[in-house]
Formats: C-alpha cells, structure tokens, sequence
C-alpha cells in the first residue's frame, strides 16, 4: 500500500456523513414533516375559501369548528368508539398475552398466528366482511357495530406492547409474594399488574389511535347514524372544499405529538421497572 | 425457577383435575381473545368467501368474470404496479435516512428520529390531505412555482399517478426506516474501517460491506411496505385519478355504487389470497417475528 493510501485509511472514519447525504436526508425528513407542519398556519385563515399563504389571520375557523353540532358529534362518536374498542381490546390482549407469554400449552404458536392475521387482512376486506356480517344482525349504522369491528383489528397492537413488557418482567418478584402468604390475586392485583402498568397502557393507547383514526372500515359502517370524524372528513375532503379542515387536521396533529410525549414516557417506565435479563 | 409456572410453586399437590392443570388454566386465559377473533374476525372472513362462491348454489361464475375482463385484470396489474414503485421510491428516500440516523450525533438523530415517529403518528387522512392541500392547482407548490416565475401554468400534480405515488411513498418512508435503522444499529462498523485498509475505496466499502449488511432490514421493511401497498385504499381513492385506481377501491365501487356483493367478495378472496401469498414469502425468508416484534413460541 502506498503512503498516500495508509493515510487516507488511517483517516478514514465510518462515522463520517459527506454533505451530499446530509442534503439527501434532510431533504426526506423535510419532505415527510413539511406538508403536515404547513396545515398549521393554513388553519389560521379566515377566509371562505383555502388560501396559501392565508390572507387573513386569525382563530375563526377553529371557533366553527368547536361550535358546529355535527361535527361535534362525530368527534364523540369517535370518542366513545375507540374508548370502548380500546378498553374491550387491552383486556382481551392482556389475557391473552398472560396465557402466550407465561403459559405452557398446546398450540401457542398456532394462537399466536390468529392473532396477529387480522393486521394482515387488507382494510377493505375487513370493511366487506364486517359490512356483511353487521348487515346480518342488524347493527350496521351503530357505534357498537364499530366497536365489534374495530376489535380484531385493534388486538394485536394491544397484544404487542403488554407481551413485550411481560417478556422484560421479573417473575421472582411474583414468586416473594407467593412466600410472603399473598394469594395468585393479591399477587396480580398488588405486584405484576402495577408493574406492567406502562405497558399495558401503551397497548390501550394503540388501540385507542387505530380506531380513532381508521376510515375505510368507518366508510361501510358509519351509514347516517354513527358518523365518526374520519368519516366525516373523509365525506368532507372528497365532495367540498371545507375551510375549517386545516383546523381540524391541525388539532389531529397536535393529538399525534401528545401521544407521542405520552408513549415516550411510558417507554422510560417500562425501561426503568424492568431488570435486566 | 424464574420461568417455572407459578402455579407449580403455589400448590405442589401432584395430580390434579383436568381443569385445575396449570396448563388448563393458562389456556382459559387466552379463550376470551380467541372466542373474539372467531366470531369478529374468522366468520366475518368466511361469509365473505361464501358470499363469493355460492349465490346460491356453488359457482366461479365471478372469479371468471374478473379474470375475463380486461378492465379488472388491468387493474390488478396497476395494484401491482403502485405497490411495487411505491415501495421502491420509498426505499430510496428512507434508505439514506437510515445509513444516517446510524452514524449521526445523537443530537440530530433525536431530531430525525422525533421527526419520522410524528410523522407516522400523524392521522392518514390529515397526512393524505396534507399533500391535496400541497399538490392541488392552485396549492402551495404551483404558487411556490409559480412566484419565482418558474412555471407558465400551474401543474398538474393531483389525480394523478404522481400524486398517488407521492403520497403512498411519504406513507410508508418510515416503515422503511425503522428496520433498515434497527439492522444497521446491530452492525459492526469496524467492518467499514477492515475494507477501507484493505484498499476499498468508499463506493466499494457501501456496496460490498455496508449494503449487503442492511440487506436484511431493506427485505423486512420493502416486504412490510409492499404488502401494505396492496390492499391500499385512502391514497389512490383521495390524490389518483381514474386510471390510479386499485383493486381496493374498486371493491368499495362495488359494494357502494353497485351492490354487487358477490363480486365484490370474490375481489375481496383474490385480493386477500395476493396479500396472503406475498406475506408466505416473507414468512419463509424472514419469520413473522419481525413484524410481530413480539411473543415468542
């Protein structure tokens, strides 16, 4: 090797980002974050029509929107739905990641699997499905309806975190309080549960986010009677030109970067409470 | 002892009933989640392949309808053909974000990282009308363009191929990412150094030793991606045009507009079978844990 050579790899650090890449890279991160960050001041116009860059400044648009019955209704509908979804989802994934993560039967892997296929039905298969079935029992246009389909496809992101943080789970702790006289209950309800916590309120969240953001099963069940927000928006983007829509997304994403603090938090906990295996 | 069932150490009496077996009562646990997913999950699924098949009696009248019809072949071909581009383009501008989010300072990988996690934390429908608001006739890029007098007219960006690739690839960019970040943070990078002193130059270094190393994280996220991309809906129904429609999209054309139900679950069946055999391809080769991410069997 030459002198010259032995130098440039002496020199050589992997480390290194030449600027071309950096200008590459930012400019994905740029194109993944500006459109969504450029609602924002598109919401604080006040005229009729969406204007860029607004030509009147102000809050009118989110006053509308605070004070519009429908839509105010739809967000309740939303709500409640993935409240009720996200609830039913972290028991059933709870359970089910206790008996999958600590049990010893027949079948694990086989369970495993039907849980986990619902996140790999197509949306729109899922909609004619439940379009279907709902159809059938009469509770199509119901925010129960939704519930019922919003659970399947909301279990295996409940099951995911609580699984993974019971996996990082000390079991001895379980075993002391056994010695100590506390019964299988008592031990849950005083030691495991308080300690998974973070993460079954994760999986909650999860869930909680899918549903209140999933639209293509919302476009076959809503009807007339259980419109939800996206839904709503999904109507309002399609068939008219809505001022008020900047506001709204701008309010949606402000949702996104609470629960992503709240999720970040939680992952510290996890992370604190669990020793190392 | 740690992994001991609990039971095992609570009660040690020797044999018992059928259902006060550990192995009973663990299983109990997860009949609750099971009994949900038969009744909401594999019924619903079933009366759809029914539906397909029998009206009333056994018939493929339907499958032969779509595979004799020129418009619906050809539209499953367009659903190949975005999901495939849409995964490529994705790949090209997530892979240089994840060979630099592994050698950035922390600082700026925070920041890259909160980025990417707000981004696919942010509703679809917003992120998707985002790029209405952005790419329409009179949006932010024609008024942009058009300011610095760099255009004539506006363009035309919306419903359009452009406007479903553009808005399907900024979808799925950190899907792409977090593996491919994943597999490269278990990378050695004293391998880089090893090539460099044995005379590679730095194009060598990436594409014999970097590159083949990622390979692992780029399978994982395009099969991810492309999977997704299949059964995809919002995109192609809210920035395509006519021409960008998916099979998706006319399952839900079907069903709205036409109630023609059994067609409709015969689209349904193929559409599901396509997803289900390009998802054994990523069972076989990569293992469904990396999805899963979790419980392990």
């Amino acid at each position: 090797m030459s002198t010259r050579a032995r130098k440039k790899a002496a020199h050589f650090d992997p480390l290194h980002i030449g600027w071309p890449l950096w200008v590459v890279s930012a400019s994905a991160i740029f194109f993944l974050i500006a459109p969504v960050l450029l609602l924002i001041p598109m919401s604080l116009g006040s005229a009729e029509i969406i204007e860029f860059p607004p030509s009147k400044i102000g809050l009118d648009q989110y006053r509308k929107f605070f004070n519009h019955p429908a839509w105010q209704t739809a967000v309740v509908n939303s709500l409640s739905v993935a409240g009720m979804t996200s609830i039913l989802s972290t028991i059933l994934g709870l359970l089910a990641s206790l008996a999958l993560v600590w049990g010893r039967f027949k079948g694990k892997g086989f369970i495993n699997a039907v849980i986990i296929s619902p996140m790999i039905v197509p949306l729109i298969v899922l909609a004619l499905a439940f379009y279907i079935s709902l159809a059938k029992v009469g509770l199509l246009g119901t925010k129960f309806g939704l519930v019922l389909a919003y659970t399947p496809l909301t279990l295996p992101f409940s099951v995911l975190p609580i699984s993974a943080t019971l996996r990082g789970f000390d079991r001895s702790l379980e075993h002391a309080a056994l010695n100590l006289g506390a019964n299988r209950f008592q031990t849950f309800t005083k030691i495991t549960f308080p300690i998974i916590r973070p993460g079954v309120l994760t999986g909650a969240i999860f869930a909680f986010m899918i549903a209140f953001d999933e639209v293509v099963i919302a476009l076959f069940i809503c009807g007339t009677d259980a419109v939800t927000l996206p839904k709503k928006m999904w109507d309002v983007i399609r068939y008219e030109i809505e001022p008020m829509l900047p506001a709204i997304s701008t309010l949606l994403l402000l949702l996104a970067a609470l629960i992503l603090v709240l999720t970040g938090v939680l992952q510290r906990r996890i992370a604190r409470r669990m020793t190392p295996r | 002892m740690k992994d001991l069932p609990i039971h095992a150490i609570a009660d040690k009496s020797a044999p018992r009933s059928f259902w006060r077996r550990p192995a009973t009562q663990q299983f109990l646990l997860v009949v609750p989640a099971l009994a949900a997913l038969v009744l909401l999950f594999v019924y619903p699924i079933s009366s759809v392949l029914l539906r397909s098949l029998f009206s009333p009696e056994l018939t493929f009248k339907h499958y032969i309808y779509f595979f004799k019809t020129p418009l619906y072949t050809r539209v499953l071909w367009i659903t190949f053909q975005i999901s495939l581009l849409s995964t490529l383009s994705a790949l090209v501008v997530g892979y240089p974000v994840a060979y630099v989010l592994r050698r950035a300072r922390p600082g700026i990988r925070n920041i890259f990282l909160l980025a990417i996690t707000l981004s696919f934390m942010i509703s679809l429908l917003v992120r998707n009308y985002s790029w209405i608001i952005v790419l329409q006739r009179n949006g932010v890029l024609n008024s942009i363009l058009d300011y610095f007098g760099l255009i004539e007219s506006p363009m035309k960006l919306l419903h359009n191929r452009f406007g479903v690739m553009v808005g399907m690839t900024h979808i799925f960019v950190p899907y792409i990412i977090f593996p491919i970040y994943s597999v490269m943070m278990g990378m050695d990078l004293n391998l880089e150094k090893a090539a460099q002193n044995l005379g590679a130059t730095k194009w060598q270094t990436f594409w014999r030793v970097t590159f083949p190393l990622s390979l692992p994280g780029i399978g994982a996220g395009a099969l991810l991606v492309f999977i997704m991309a299949l059964g995809f809906f919002i995109t192609p129904a809210l920035l395509g045009g006519r021409k960008d429609q998916m099979l998706s999209n006319l399952i839900q054309i079907q069903v709205v507009d036409l109630l023609n139900w059994p067609f409709a679950s015969a689209m349904s069946v193929i559409l599901l079978i396509v997803t289900l055999v390009v998802f054994a391809i990523y069972n076989r080769y990569l293992g469904v844990e990396r999805l899963w991410g979790g419980v392990k069997t």
